[in-house]
C-alpha cells in the first residue's frame, strides 16, 4: 500500500479541449472548445470535495476525465501515486475497479434491458468479484445497503421510481469495491426530499466504506452539506478552492461571491436584507473565451490587469486558493 | 417468477427466443402472424406427405384444366397437378426469404455495429461500401448479379444476402451512434467492460428493435424478389417449382386457369403480411417498457 497521508487523486494542469464542427465541412483552422483549462487538484482519501460552477463550465467534463472516460489533452490524473495516462487498455480497466461515478440523470443511466440485479452485477463479474452463479447473494446485500429490498433484483428500470433508481446506480457504483466514487449531479435530477436521502445514503456509505467522493454540483446548499472542501469553477478554470466553511463565510473570489449571494436563505428577515451581487451578462461561450480573467467582462470588481493577464491560483490563507488579481501581492491596486 | 436461468439468457437470441414467445401469446395480430407462418412453413416442410401429385409429373392429355376432384386446383400447361407445385414452391421461396434475409441481417448487424461503434476509418469504409451498394437500383442489381452469376436459385440468393445487408447495417449503425453516447453505455465502460461487452451486452440488445421489423420486412421483400427474378425468368429454372415462377407461369394463361397465378399470388401476399405482423408484435415484446403486464 502506498502511503495513507498521500493524496488519493492528483490532477496536474489538466487540459481538455474538444473538436467543434465536422471534418467535411470544416473551415480552415478548426475550432477547439477548451472544457477544462490547466485544473490543478488534490483529492485526500477519506474526502468529499464539491465542485460547484454554472452549466457548461466543464464540471461534468472535469469528472470524466478524471476517471479517464474522456481522454485530457493535456496535463495528467495520478490515481494513488499511477498516472492514468501510462496505463494501457487492460491495467486501465482493471484500475476503474477503484474508480466508480454515480450519474446525473437515473433514467438513462441504466441499460433499459437489463435487470437491475444485472446492472449491479455487472461489475462485479467484470473484476472477478462475484461468478455468473453466486452474484444473487453479493447483490442482495448491496441492495440492502443502498435501502433497496431483495425482492427487487429482478426488476427492470423502466418499474422503478427516480429516487430508486439513484439507488440502483449507488448500488453498481459500490459492487466493485471502489475507492473513489465521481458524483456528477448525483442528486439534482431528484426531488427535494428524495435528495436528502441519498445525500445521506452517500455520507453513511463515505464513512462506512472509507470512500473519496468527487460530488460534482451546481446547488450550494447541496454542496455545503456534505463537503469537506469545495472548489469553484468558470469557464474550465478552478476560480477558488477552500475548506467548505471558509469558502462559504469568506468568499474571496467576485464569481464565488456572486454564486453564494444566489443562494436563497431559509430565514425570512435575512432573506429579505440578502443582497444579491448579480453578474451582467451570459457565460461566455468557451468557444472563444475572454482574454486575461475569464470573468473579466462580468466582474465588478475588474482592473485593468484582469483584461490582459490570466490570474493563477494562489494561496491566501490556510487552505485557500483564490484564481484573482484582487488577491495578487504584485498587484498595487489590493487591499 | 424469473429464476436465475432466465437471468443468464439476456444476451443475444434467447432475447429473442424469449420475445417471440411473449409476442405469440399477447399480441394478437402477431399471433396470427406466427400461425400464418407455421401453416406455410409446415406445408411447405411435409410436402411430400400433403403433395397429391409428384411437381414434375406431366399430364400433356390434361393441361391448364380447372379445380376439380382428381387436381383440386387444377393443371398446368403441361399438366402437372397444381397444389402439388405449390407446395413444393413454398420450400423454395419460403427457405430463399428465410435464409438470405437472416443470413444478410448477420452481415449487416455485425458489420453496421462494428461502423457505429469503432467510427472512424472502418466506419467511413464500411458506409462507403454501403453507399456504393444503395446506388444501384434494388431490380437492376438482381439482374446484373444474374447476368453475372448466371441464373438459378444459389445464385438469386447470393444476389439477394450481397444487397440486403447494407440495409441492416445502415439501420445497425445509426441505432449504435445513438446507444453509444447514453450514460449506460458510459457507465458499463466506467464499470471496466471491454468493448466486446459494450458492444454485445449495453449497445446491440438496445439496437434490435428496428432491426426485427427490418427481418420480417426483409424477408418478405425476399420473397416479392424472387417472384419478381423467377417472373422475368432469370431466377429459379425450370422444372423447379417457386412460388414467383408459378405466378409467372400462371400469368400467360391468365384467362383459361385463374387459380394458375392467383393462389401464388395470395401465398406470397399471406407470407409477408404475416411476417410483417410477427414482426409488429417482436418489436413490442423485445422492449422491456411494453411487455409490463407479464411482469409482476
Amino acid at each position: 500500500m502506498t502511503d495513507p497521508s498521500a493524496p488519493l487523486i492528483e490532477i496536474d494542469n489538466l487540459e481538455v479541449d474538444f473538436e467543434v464542427g465536422g471534418r467535411l465541412f470544416a473551415r480552415a483552422g478548426q475550432t477547439k472548445l477548451r472544457a477544462v483549462d490547466g485544473v490543478s487538484l488534490e483529492l485526500r482519501r477519506g474526502e468529499t470535495l464539491g465542485l460547484v460552477g454554472e452549466s457548461g463550465c466543464g464540471k461534468s467534463t472535469l469528472g470524466r476525465t478524471v476517471l479517464h472516460l474522456i481522454k485530457p489533452t493535456g496535463g495528467q490524473v495520478r490515481f494513488d501515486g499511477r498516472a492514468l495516462d501510462d496505463l494501457d487498455e487492460i491495467e486501465l480497466r482493471q484500475l476503474r475497479r477503484r474508480m466508480q461515478i454515480v450519474f446525473q440523470d437515473p433514467f438513462s443511466s441504466l441499460n433499459p434491458r437489463m435487470s437491475v440485479g444485472e446492472a449491479v452485477a455487472e461489475p462485479m463479474l467484470i473484476h472477478g468479484l462475484a461468478g455468473k452463479d453466486d452474484w444473487r447473494p453479493k447483490v442482495a446485500e448491496l441492495f440492502d445497503i443502498v435501502g433497496l429490498g431483495p425482492a427487487m433484483i429482478d426488476r427492470y428500470p423502466h418499474e422503478f421510481s427516480g429516487g430508486q433508481r439513484q439507488r440502483v446506480g449507488i448500488a453498481r457504483a459500490l459492487a466493485a469495491q471502489p475507492d473513489f466514487i465521481v458524483c456528477d449531479e448525483a442528486v439534482s435530477a431528484l426531488d427535494v426530499s428524495i435528495q436528502a436521502q441519498i445525500i445521506n445514503l452517500l455520507e453513511e456509505l463515505r464513512t462506512r466504506l472509507n470512500l473519496t467522493y468527487l460530488f460534482i454540483a451546481h446547488d450550494l446548499a447541496v454542496v455545503r452539506h456534505i463537503s469537506d472542501r469545495v472548489a469553484v469553477m468558470y469557464l474550465g478554470r478552478i476560480v477558488e478552492i477552500a475548506a467548505k466553511s471558509d469558502l462559504f463565510e469568506n468568499p474571496l473570489h467576485p464569481y464565488t461571491e456572486a454564486l453564494l449571494s444566489a443562494v436563497p436563505i431559509p430565514d425570512r428577515n435575512a432573506e429579505i436584507n440578502r443582497q444579491r451581487i448579480l453578474l451582467p451578462g451570459e457565460v461566455p461561450s468557451p468557444l472563444s473565451p475572454p482574454s486575461g480573467c475569464a470573468l473579466h467582462p462580468r466582474c465588478p470588481k475588474a482592473m485593468a490587469v484582469c483584461r490582459d493577464l490570466k490570474p493563477a491560483l494562489r494561496p491566501h490563507g490556510e487552505g485557500h486558493h483564490v484564481a484573482c488579481h484582487l488577491y495578487s501581492e504584485d498587484n498595487p491596486g489590493s487591499f | 417468477m424469473t429464476g436465475p436461468e432466465n437471468i443468464r439468457l439476456s444476451g443475444g437470441f434467447m432475447v429473442l427466443l424469449r420475445a417471440l414467445g411473449h409476442a405469440i401469446r399477447h399480441h394478437r395480430l402477431s399471433t396470427i402472424g406466427f400461425f400464418i407462418i407455421l401453416f406455410l412453413v409446415a406445408t411447405a416442410a411435409f410436402a411430400p406427405l400433403l403433395a397429391p401429385y409428384e411437381p414434375y409429373e406431366q399430364d400433356l392429355y390434361n393441361v391448364l384444366s380447372g379445380p376439380s376432384a382428381a387436381h383440386w386446383l387444377g393443371t398446368d400447361n403441361v399438366g402437372r397437378d397444381l397444389l402439388s407445385r405449390f407446395l413444393y414452391g413454398g420450400r423454395v421461396s419460403l427457405l430463399l426469404g428465410l435464409v438470405s434475409t437472416l443470413l444478410a441481417a448477420a452481415i449487416g448487424v455485425s458489420l453496421g455495429l462494428l461502423a457505429g461503434f469503432k467510427g472512424g476509418l472502418i466506419d467511413a469504409a464500411i458506409m462507403r461500401v454501403v453507399d456504393a451498394i444503395l446506388c444501384f437500383p434494388f431490380l437492376v442489381f438482381l439482374l446484373a448479379m444474374a447476368a453475372a452469376l448466371g441464373g438459378g436459385l444459389i445464385n438469386l440468393g447470393v444476389a439477394l444476402v450481397l444487397f440486403g445487408w447494407v440495409f441492416f447495417a445502415r439501420i445497425v449503425r445509426g441505432q449504435v451512434l445513438l446507444v453509444r453516447e447514453l450514460p449506460y453505455v458510459e457507465a458499463a465502460r466506467a464499470a471496466g467492460a471491454s468493448s466486446a461487452r459494450l458492444m454485445w451486452r449495453h449497445i446491440l440488445p438496445n439496437t434490435l428493435a428496428p432491426v426485427i421489423v427490418a427481418i420480417t420486412l426483409g424477408i418478405g421483400n425476399a420473397i416479392l424478389a424472387e417472384s419478381a427474378i423467377s417472373f422475368l425468368g432469370l431466377g429459379v429454372q425450370p422444372p423447379t417449382a417457386s412460388w414467383g415462377k408459378e405466378l409467372k407461369s400462371g400469368f400467360d394463361n391468365l384467362e383459361l386457369a385463374p387459380l394458375y397465378s392467383i393462389v401464388p399470388g395470395i401465398l406470397i401476399t399471406l407470407s409477408v403480411l404475416a411476417c410483417n405482423f410477427l414482426g409488429d408484435g417482436l418489436r413490442d415484446a423485445l422492449d422491456p417498457r411494453l411487455r409490463g403486464e407479464e411482469r409482476r
